[in-house]
């Protein structure tokens, strides 16, 4: 009300020239300067895109606000193991999921033929590497996402019926999700592996791990996993690309457990020696209880909330709440970072995995801020992870109540990213991530950053101003 | 002859200055000797076709977008040009003070800056036309109040803008609105003024100035002076912030007097404000410029000719009366005495809008026909608005002068320039200019044109005869120029300085009439 404002003091908000606010600093006037600079980056055709659908932004904000408080409410509960043919619901016969958006064999890069062709062996399907292929090729095997089953995987993150997998319950909503064992590092399946030690350990994981790990979870009672998640975020880790300090937790919550299972004791000392050496254990749970925590945002009509990014090493892919389950997809981005000795950006495979689902539930590159030792793989310094998870806030619609980051005075994870945000402030989500050989089977050569391409936001946009200006 | 040159262009991919910065540079850069042109642009479609124009756009420079920055210059040898250049470069390089990397980084957006300063209540927007209609329905959509000082703005915008403003009962002051003082602050180019019970109303930046500068250094106060923005009276706007301000002026118990000052309304809009006037339990002057009398008196409102006497009727209703001091005729017989025979005409050279317009009308009824760019009839429009014609009133501030470069009232060299262009016609005898002071204007507006009127004065001597020039300042004590500094600036210089636009176009027709020259 006008009125209102003439019994007040003006308390101005200063967006364009700096002059006014430096004028009406000297006039002693309150004011704050906005950093303005033109919207969707100068992008002509995004800008009109963002004006046209302005008229419902009340809309927007409603389901958005929906999405974001279905985000929060998460708790993601560990709750067993399983064989994926036999706990993923509709999994058909003779199929195999990967990571990222849809895919077909001829368009697989290298780390996700090797494990396409690993798995098949794995199964039986096929007994040499050239079988595998033929059968591969032939159409008789289907390839599907993993997140069209309620999964994830890591790198080429390929899924296969007998593998088993870790079974998440998101209590809150009761949903679950799944998600592969982590093998190790070097030459191992989701990094396109397909020699004999590679299925040996498969099996072994198969027959000798499983069934310890399953029986000991089922003897806790489950194991919490937000909780987990939250001290590792205090403690240097951001459960994307730093997982020791959650892999700790987490093995000193199962180990007892472990214990009072009926095994012989030699299997279960393989099993605690096979965790204890893995330092990212822990990212699979993680992305299994970030999927669990998303899922019930899905389909929220009118939201901008970004539910899913993922790779498949040769595109990106991302899902939008208010779009279901429809892919916005673009060739994936190369990774900035640093490579380990005797290996370069030549040797890269584009982008690769599930993982990034970290990210889009608030943690992974979101809290950079909490793991600085990450930073190192990008030349810079702490500072510059601080500033990597404040510019994230740009794009979110809240923050987290649950994983909260000591370096910024205990502030809440960036929560929910909106479609439009990035859009409106050209600012893109930043993804930690390892970096694969493009040859399958040579591992992790590499780390850094990377960011989803752009192009998925702008396809994304249009989608929505068809969908919801014409009431379809 | 042609005119070797050299020549470069970069373009800085996502790199943003803000317009008022990037001139500033580029004047600075042309400034330098050998520099035939240096142009500094966020890389717009409007721009790059200015740029392409001068033969200044290459490949890499077309490909940018509105987030990439364009450095061009034109020289006459390669030092000049990487003088330049580097001077360009360096300007760039070193950081704004708000981005200072020690500090707490600012927002970004306005949903930021709200989420952390929950208490702001008014958004003032100076962003380029094309996205200044997205800001500010976000500011109203937040809640907060407008000042809209951006143009280039559709009129179909501005009037989703303030229809919605009106739902929400919310000030959308503008598009293209210059100036307000609200609650004592003075916005954008505003001038510092007593806090009292006169509240304004105004279609017309400098027009709220100078009617706001006078109540105040007549001895009186401004409760609230709203600006609409030039548009708000016309048919298709229809009034919708002018008579939204006049009922919010009616309602507040601080303003006693309230002043509607702009150019004549529509008719209908005219209608609906002398019916608000009629209701006022308030005295209400009535300067809408050139507009009905007999209208305005039947409606029950004060009507005042002028802004001076708007000024004026204004104070001695509120119980305040002002000697109304009008210049002596002694004072214009010794101005109209030593020019050459062939001197005969007026040049008005204009830095607010409203105040060339006021000049105009005084003007033409006391000599005839005014050539102007912003002319009061359609056929007195100069044919080449840098050239003037017999007499002549130009507004330097109207947006053909402006394009690219700042506004005089900013950066009076344009009017330096054009009064150094008036010295060379001998047939010229009288200036007539404004100096309009308070925040957003020049800090030092006569010294900036100092040089400039001192050698056309010279070269009026040299000829035999002389130049009268005839000046008011529109401004106050407590502003950062300072009023009476600036008058005495002008008087040593030897300008007459009338205390109101109104005067002063009355005593420069006066002293034309004085030299007694028929008609040509």
């Amino acid at each position: 009300m006008i009125n209102t404002l003439f019994a007040n003091k003006v308390r101005v908000m200063n967006i364009g020239l700096p002059g006014f606010a430096r004028d009406l600093q000297e006039a002693g006037v309150e004011v704050v300067h906005v950093d303005w600079t033109p919207p969707a980056g100068g992008d002509e055709a995004v800008f009109n895109l963002l004006e046209e659908i302005e008229p419902l932004q009340g809309e927007i904000d409603k389901a958005n606000a929906k999405a974001l408080e279905n985000l929060l409410k998460a708790d993601p509960v560990l709750i067993g193991l399983g064989f994926a043919g036999q706990v993923i619901p509709g999994l058909p016969p003779r199929t195999l999921l990967h990571a990222g958006p849809p895919l077909s064999w001829e368009k697989m890069c290298g780390p996700v033929r090797g494990a396409t062709i690993g798995a098949i062996m794995y199964e039986g399907w096929a007994d040499t590497p050239t079988e595998a292929e033929m059968l591969a090729a032939s159409g008789e095997i289907g390839f599907a996402p993993c997140h069209h089953f309620g999964a994830v995987g890591p790198m080429a993150g390929v899924i296969s019926p007998s593998m088993p997998v870790y079974i998440v319950e998101n209590r809150a909503f009761g949903n679950l999700a799944y998600s592969s064992l982590n093998e190790g590092l070097g030459k191992v399946l989701r990094f396109g592996a397909y020699g004999p030690e590679v299925l040996q350990r498969l099996r072994w994981l198969r027959d000798q791990f499983y069934p310890v790990v399953k029986d000991a979870i089922e003897k806790a009672g489950g194991i919490e996993l937000k909780n987990i998640t939250s001290q590792a975020l205090q403690m240097g880790d951001e459960c994307h690309n730093r997982n020791k300090a959650a892999t700790a937790l987490f093995f000193r919550e199962l180990a007892p457990f472990l214990v009072a299972t009926n095994y012989p004791i030699d299997q279960i000392q393989r099993v605690l020696e096979f965790i204890r050496g893995n330092e990212h254990y822990y990212l699979n749970i993680s992305m299994a209880a970030c999927k669990a925590s998303l899922d019930p945002a899905i389909d929220i009509p009118y939201s901008t909330m970004v539910t899913t990014m993922a790779r498949n090493g040769t595109e990106f892919g991302i899902q939008v709440s208010g779009l279901g389950n429809q892919w916005f997809t673009a060739p994936a981005m190369p990774v900035k970072g640093l490579y380990f000795p005797g290996f370069s950006e030549a040797d890269a495979n584009p982008d690769l995995g599930d993982s990034s689902i970290t990210e889009t539930c608030s943690i992974g590159g979101f809290a950079m801020a909490s793991a600085p030792a990450i930073v190192k793989f990008v030349g810079g310094s702490p500072g510059d992870a601080q500033n990597y998870t404040r510019s994230m806030y740009e794009i979110t619609l809240g923050e987290s109540l649950s994983y909260s980051i000591p370096n910024l005075d205990f502030r809440g994870t960036p929560t929910g990213i909106d479609m439009i945000k990035v859009l409106e402030t050209d600012v893109l989500p930043v993804i930690n991530t390892g970096i694969a050989h493009r040859e399958p089977g040579v591992g992790q050569i590499g780390a850094g950053l990377v960011n989803p391409p752009r192009e998925c936001f702008v396809k994304a946009l249009q989608i929505f101003a068809n969908r919801y200006q014409k009431g379809v | 002859m042609t005119v070797l040159s050299v020549k470069q262009v970069t373009i800085k991919p996502n790199l943003y200055f803000d317009s008022a910065t990037l001139m500033a540079l580029a004047q600075k850069a042309k400034g330098l000797e050998g520099v035939i042109e240096a142009v500094a642009v966020m890389a717009t479609g409007a721009n790059k076709e200015i740029l392409a124009n001068v033969g200044l756009l290459d490949d890499s420079a077309s490909e940018g977008t509105a987030r990439d920055l364009i450095l061009a210059v034109r020289a006459e040898n390669s030092q000049a040009l990487s003088q330049a250049m580097v001077l360009l470069e360096d300007s760039l390089n070193r950081k704004p003070e708000q981005k200072n990397s020690g500090d707490v980084r600012q927002p970004r957006s306005l949903h930021e800056a709200l989420k952390e300063n929950p208490e702001l209540n008014l958004a003032v927007i100076s962003v380029p036309g094309q996205f200044a209609t997205y800001e500010a329905k976000k500011a109203l959509k937040a809640g907060l109040h407008v000042m809209l000082f951006s143009d280039n703005v559709p009129l179909a915008k501005e009037i989703e803008l303030k229809k919605l403003a009106s739902k929400k009962g919310l000030l959308m002051m503008g598009p293209d609105c210059g100036t307000a003082i609200i609650s004592g602050t003075p916005l954008a180019f505003a001038n510092v003024v007593r806090r009292g019970n006169i509240g304004v109303v105004a279609a017309a930046g400098t027009g709220l100035q100078e009617i706001t500068a006078l109540v105040d250094r007549w001895g009186g106060g401004i409760s609230q002076a709203i600006g609409t923005g030039g548009r708000d009276v016309m048919g298709a706007v229809g009034g919708l912030q002018f008579l939204q301000g006049m009922k919010a002026l009616l309602a507040d118990p601080d303003t006693q007097v309230i002043v509607l000052t702009g150019k004549p309304p529509a008719s209908e809009v005219e209608m609906r404000i002398l019916e608000l006037v009629a209701k006022a339990g308030k005295p209400v002057v009535v300067n809408l410029l050139g507009g009905n009398r007999q209208a305005v008196i039947q409606a029950g409102g004060i009507y005042a000719a002028s802004l001076e006497e708007a000024a004026r009727l204004a104070l001695e209703a509120s119980g305040i009366s002002v000697e109304h001091h009008w210049f002596e005729s002694a004072l214009v017989s010794e101005a109209a005495v030593g020019f050459a025979p062939e001197q005969r005409w007026l040049r008005g050279l204009y830095t607010g809008g409203t105040l060339c317009y006021e000049a105009q009308l005084v003007l033409s009824g006391e000599l005839g026909e005014i050539y102007s760019n912003t002319p009061l009839r359609k056929e007195l429009t100069l044919r080449d608005s840098k050239l003037s014609f017999g007499h002549t009133v130009v507004d330097l501030g109207d947006d053909e002068f402006t394009r690219g470069r700042p506004h005089p009232m900013i950066e009076p060299s344009t009017r330096g320039e054009r009064i150094a262009a008036e010295a060379e016609d001998p047939q010229v005898a009288v200036l007539l200019m404004d100096f309009v002071l308070g925040y957003g204007a020049h800090r030092e507006p006569v010294d900036a044109v100092a040089e400039q009127l001192t050698q056309t004065m010279a070269r009026a001597l040299e000829r035999g005869g002389k130049l009268v020039v005839v000046a008011s300042v529109t401004g106050t004590e407590a502003d950062p120029q300072g009023f009476v500094r600036q008058t005495q600036k002008l008087r040593k210089l030897g300008v007459y300085v009338l205390p109101s636009n109104y005067q002063a176009a009355a005593f420069a027709a006066a002293v034309i009439k004085g030299l007694g020259r028929a008609e040509s």
